[in-house]
């Protein structure tokens, strides 16, 4: 399988997006799923699978990875993401002066105004997540983009797969 | 398969941020019908001085011919060219099976003001169905054209015509930092688009006040999603609502008082309220935990209609406009949203998913009786014309995002695409106020 396609746009936006500390280890000791459990609640039967985007693996600097992704029509965070998410939380906690947006969106398909609603759940997701991790209210604010700004145009499984997410975006 | 070339024509009205390079429409019939009459709309005579100063029977015959239920006959099969009901040889017309002939004359009465005259004849009786006498001027043959199209049409189908009504809609254009959305108003065929609004941040959700003067949209300025209301004829805009979280989904009541709309408050969960125009303050309609957005006031103004996914997908509901229990209306199929009422308050225009993909379905409300009228795979936010007689949408194919045209009845369909960009969400006006 070529992931060299899937990966460029991803790439490119970890490297855009890179403003916050680096230095942070990875925990590799949270992986206690296979990472399959991923919720789907698909309406359309198998046809969409529940194949989650993940970033460069030689990346070991978790807090560059700003993207949490999910199944389609699900706003499950899985066990890898909620190892991002710790990392994220850690750091809020220790920098109360930091405040991130979380913004969420949808892939295309369906109405749009319906996939706003999918997003603010994504980015409510997420932020509960960051606040049992220690993050503040005040530090985090969510927006729900929908499908109006997708990361990847194309109408395939794959760009939908990257489109299904909320960014973590440090405001500076 | 014909082809209607539209060029824009600036008229200047300046009620707009900017004119300078809007992407051009285009409208091309894609699908039609088969039994539509073969009508004439003869050149119209011009006594005056100059230049004729415009085109009417070139915009009517367009016109007509957009509704589906008209074929104009190509100038050049015409064997007369007659301007009055004299001049008429029906047999003439009789030879080409020409079934109604439309005959007119433009005189000038005063510098720039023109008297117009037309008139409707039934070839095979041999009769005057309709005749009449407009003013107009250079500035306004273009609405006066569309205005003799909607009164031929009346007379014909007895049903009111569209010609005059005018359609908003959002237009995506650049890539990353160069991306930028715009509102635009356009005429009904596509003609004179102004544009309401410009953004680098994304704009959604337009909808028409129902004296057709106002537009509420959502828009994303500031990284947050916000309800605007904006006054089309001066461009004059108001914030409504910028709570935290979700603002979107505006819908006006039928007294154009309150606006129906979604906010989340913060905590995640989408519900409907309304929202008192001329105090912006709002009330709760909704309170399940589940998604609630998309309202659509019925045309007594007494009931909402939404899209919800407390059961597991998005279905139909209904609320009474001061909240309490709502009903179930869709059943069929996994994916029902985006509800837009039909003119009459019995069929609801829904985004349904078909077999995996997703096209616009009209739902009988009595009957409960779903038709899926559309064959794309991500085909959304159907908006009815007011008479009721067809529905515009939105779809994506080969990257590119259009509007089409449809007839209730499915069988007849007409593409909008822009010469640059992707067009969307598309909102038709209701009938103009004379």
């Amino acid at each position: 399988m070529n992931n060299w396609k899937l990966l460029a746009p991803l790439c490119v936006l970890l490297v855009a997006g890179c403003t916050a500390p680096s230095g942070t280890e990875t925990d590799d000791g949270v992986y206690g799923d296979d990472g399959s459990g991923v919720g789907t609640s698909g309406i359309d039967g198998g046809a969409d699978g529940s194949a989650i985007p993940i970033g460069d693996d030689r990346d070991t600097i978790v807090m560059n990875e700003r993207i949490v992704y999910f199944a389609f029509d699900s706003s499950d965070v899985d066990d890898a993401s909620i190892n991002l998410l710790r990392q994220h939380g850690g750091y809020l906690s220790d920098n109360p002066g930091e405040k991130v947006r979380l913004e969420g969106h949808a892939d295309e398909r369906g109405s749009r105004e319906y996939n706003i609603g999918l997003g603010e759940r994504r980015s409510v997701a997420v932020q509960s997540v960051l606040l049992a991790q220690g993050a503040t209210a005040s530090q985090l604010s969510t927006v729900s983009f929908g499908e109006e700004r997708p990361a990847n145009s194309a109408s395939n499984e794959n760009a939908w797969a990257q489109n299904r997410r909320v960014e973590i975006v440090y405001e500076r | 398969m014909s082809r209607i070339g539209l060029r824009l024509i600036f008229l200047g009205l300046g009620f707009c941020l900017s004119q300078a390079a809007l992407a051009e429409l285009r409208i091309e019939i894609t699908k039609g019908q088969g039994e539509a009459v073969p009508i004439a709309v003869v050149p119209f005579g011009y006594q005056g001085s100059g230049e004729e100063p415009y085109d009417l029977a070139e915009v009517v015959a367009a016109d007509l011919a957009r509704t589906g239920r008209f074929a104009p006959v190509p100038e050049s099969d015409m064997l007369q060219k007659p301007t009055t009901g004299a001049e008429i040889d029906f047999g003439d017309w009789r030879i080409i099976d020409t079934e109604v002939v439309i005959v007119g004359r433009v005189t000038e009465s005063f510098s720039n003001d023109f008297l117009i005259e037309f008139r409707v004849f039934d070839v095979f009786r041999a009769e005057q169905l309709l005749g009449f006498r407009l003013k107009s001027n250079q500035a306004n043959m273009r609405r006066t054209a569309h205005r003799i199209s909607d009164m031929i049409y009346e007379e014909l189908t007895g049903i009111k015509g569209i010609a005059s009504t005018r359609i908003a809609y959002v237009n995506v254009t650049g890539k990353g930092k160069a991306e930028k959305f715009r509102l635009i108003v356009a005429d009904a065929d596509g003609e004179n688009a102004s544009t309401m609004m410009e953004s680098k941040q994304p704009i959604m959700s337009p909808a028409w006040s129902p004296d057709g003067r106002k537009l509420a949209y959502v828009s994303f300025e500031n990284n947050q999603s916000q309800v605007w209301v904006q006054i089309v004829r001066t461009g004059a805009r108001t914030r409504v609502s910028a709570r935290k979280g979700v603002n979107s989904a505006p819908a006006w009541s039928p007294d154009g008082r309150l606006l129906a709309l979604t906010l989340s408050k913060g905590d995640g969960n989408l519900d409907i309220y309304t929202l008192r125009v001329a105090t912006k303050r709002v009330k709760k309609l909704t309170t399940w935990p589940s998604i609630e957005t998309e309202p659509n006031w019925s045309t007594d103004g007494k009931q909402i209609y939404f899209t919800s996914d407390r059961s597991g997908g998005p279905q139909i509901y209904r609320i009474s406009a001061d909240g309490g229990r709502a009903d179930r209306i869709t059943f069929e199929g996994p994916y029902n949203a985006r509800p837009r009422l039909s003119p009459d308050g019995k069929q609801i225009g829904v985004v349904h998913n078909d077999r995996g993909n997703y096209r616009i379905a009209v739902v009988d409300i009595e009957r409960a009786y779903t038709r899926v009228l559309t064959d794309g795979s991500l085909d959304e936010s159907p908006s009815f014309a007011p008479n009721g007689e067809v529905l515009i949408f939105a779809s994506r194919s080969g990257g590119r995002g259009y509007l089409t045209v449809v007839s209730v009845d499915g069988r007849f369909e007409q593409r909008i695409a822009a010469t640059e960009g992707d067009v969307r969400e598309p909102a038709w006006s209701p009938f103009p106020l004379n």
